[in-house]
């Protein structure tokens, strides 16, 4: 299984390449349509936020699990990393509808409930990290 | 160039040639020329060379025309640059080891010539290279209008119906051409009733959603209805995972459906008749 893909972010065609990439992974894993379209659907959010927002960045897409007593869970773990200029005001932003671009403002309260496991790490002039797990139940 | 030069190099044409073909056979031996009968191939070698030669006769505009009219050809039939510049380039090594071997040149000519020659080559390179690039360009622009005209046809399928496909990935030029083929096929069609299908949409994110709202409130602005369908099961539950209110949109699960809401909203429908009507 391939480990760990790595997405650089600097025009359209790279969050297309970071869903390709995403959806591949998630079906070797074993995740339902369903799953799938929501994984994907989570890392073009991610991708066009740093696309739109941060000019430039990554995508890091990897194969996680979790041992448990009652056996062995599987999982996607994707990271989206910029050096942009990071977000201020964290619970602003994870408010259904809040935009600075005229967008929906759905993308990043959206990601949070597509996936399990959601965190951001932003600091602003710095850059921005938000890392989400979905685990194949 | 020098009169001098070019009287040598027609004194010695034959044998310049000779040496030529032997000289590119040892790139001859690709994928390309293989796929080529090889009296063919061996022809339009010649052809080339001859026509390098005779070029030097003539005046630079009608010679570059010549060139150019010769190398066309040979664009349309797919034959590779690299055919062109490594001929060239094995034409000067041919041509330059030919003179220099002559005793009658002495070491200050060799450089003159040297230069001559050179820039005599690189001219025709320089050209050859233009042509095929020139036509690579034409060819790209030709395919960027095929895919604006293929990335989001509006079909109108019935009076007053019309159809949008979309298939693949949608950015945003694409989501641009949407709206923009949206208006003006509804206008030109008189459609009252379009339908965007999205059954072949692999992503619908919270840009394409936004896309696709703001082009249905377009559509009734100019006083069409938009009905969304093809909404895929695992897309629907996206969307809605995304917060995403589709309730006040149109939707019907597949084109069929939605072609059914589209005539009834223009008052027909589609009856099946008894075969006694037939006649
Ligand atoms: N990587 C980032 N760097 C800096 N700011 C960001 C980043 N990602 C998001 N933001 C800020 O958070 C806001 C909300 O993001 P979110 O993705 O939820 O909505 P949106 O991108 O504005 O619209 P939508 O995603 O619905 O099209 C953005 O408008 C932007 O101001
Ligand atoms: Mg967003």
């Amino acid at each position: 299984m391939s480990v760990q893909s790595n997405v650089e972010v600097r025009t359209e065609w790279g969050i297309v390449s970071a869903r390709q990439a995403g959806r591949n992974l998630a079906k070797e894993i074993g995740f339902s349509s369903v799953d799938q379209a929501r994984i994907t659907t989570a890392i073009s959010e991610l991708a066009r936020n740093i696309y739109l927002y941060a000019e430039k960045g990554e995508i890091i897409i990897e194969a996680v699990e979790e041992i448990h007593s009652t056996g062995v869970k599987h999982g996607i773990k994707i990271t989206a990393k910029d050096k942009g200029p990071g977000i201020k005001n964290i619970r602003q932003v994870m408010e259904d509808g809040f935009t600075t671009s005229g967008g929906l403002g759905a993308g990043l309260p959206g990601v949070k409930r597509l996936m399990d496991e959601f965190d951001i790490d932003s600091v602003a002039g710095e850059g921005t990290e938000i890392t989400t797990i979905k685990w194949n139940s | 160039m020098q009169p001098s030069i070019i009287e040598m190099i027609y004194s010695q044409r034959q044998e310049i040639i000779d040496r030529w073909k032997e000289e590119i056979q040892h790139f001859s031996d690709n994928e390309f020329s293989r796929s080529l009968p090889s009296e063919m191939y061996n022809e339009t070698n010649v052809e080339f060379v001859h026509l390098i030669i005779d070029t030097l006769e003539l005046e630079q505009s009608e010679a570059k025309e010549k060139l150019r009219q010769f190398v066309e050809r040979f664009i349309h039939t797919g034959w590779p640059l690299s055919f062109f510049t490594q001929g060239m380039q094995a034409f000067r090594r041919v041509l330059l080891e030919t003179m220099t071997s002559q005793e009658t040149i002495n070491s200050k000519k060799v450089f003159e010539t040297f230069y001559e020659v050179e820039s005599w080559i690189d001219g025709i390179i320089n050209q050859l290279v233009d042509e095929y690039s020139g036509s690579w360009e034409n060819t790209l622009h030709l395919q960027k209008l095929a895919l604006k005209e293929l990335s989001a046809p509006l079909i109108p399928v019935f009076e007053k119906i019309s159809v949008m496909p979309l298939i693949g990935t949608i950015d945003t030029e694409r989501a641009k051409l949407i709206m923009e083929n949206l208006l003006e096929g509804i206008i030109e069609h008189r459609s009252q009733v379009v339908l965007i299908d999205i059954t072949g949409v692999p992503v619908v994110d919270t840009m394409v959603a936004h896309h696709i709202i703001q082009a249905s409130e377009a559509v009734r602005l100019v006083g069409a209805e938009c009905i969304l369908v093809g909404i895929r099961p695992e897309i629907a539950q996206t969307i809605v995972n995304l917060g995403i209110d589709l309730g006040k949109f149109p939707t019907r699960s597949t084109l069929r459906k939605g072609i059914e809401t589209g005539l009834e909203l223009t008052q027909r429908k589609i009856v099946k008749i008894s075969s006694d009507e037939f006649r």
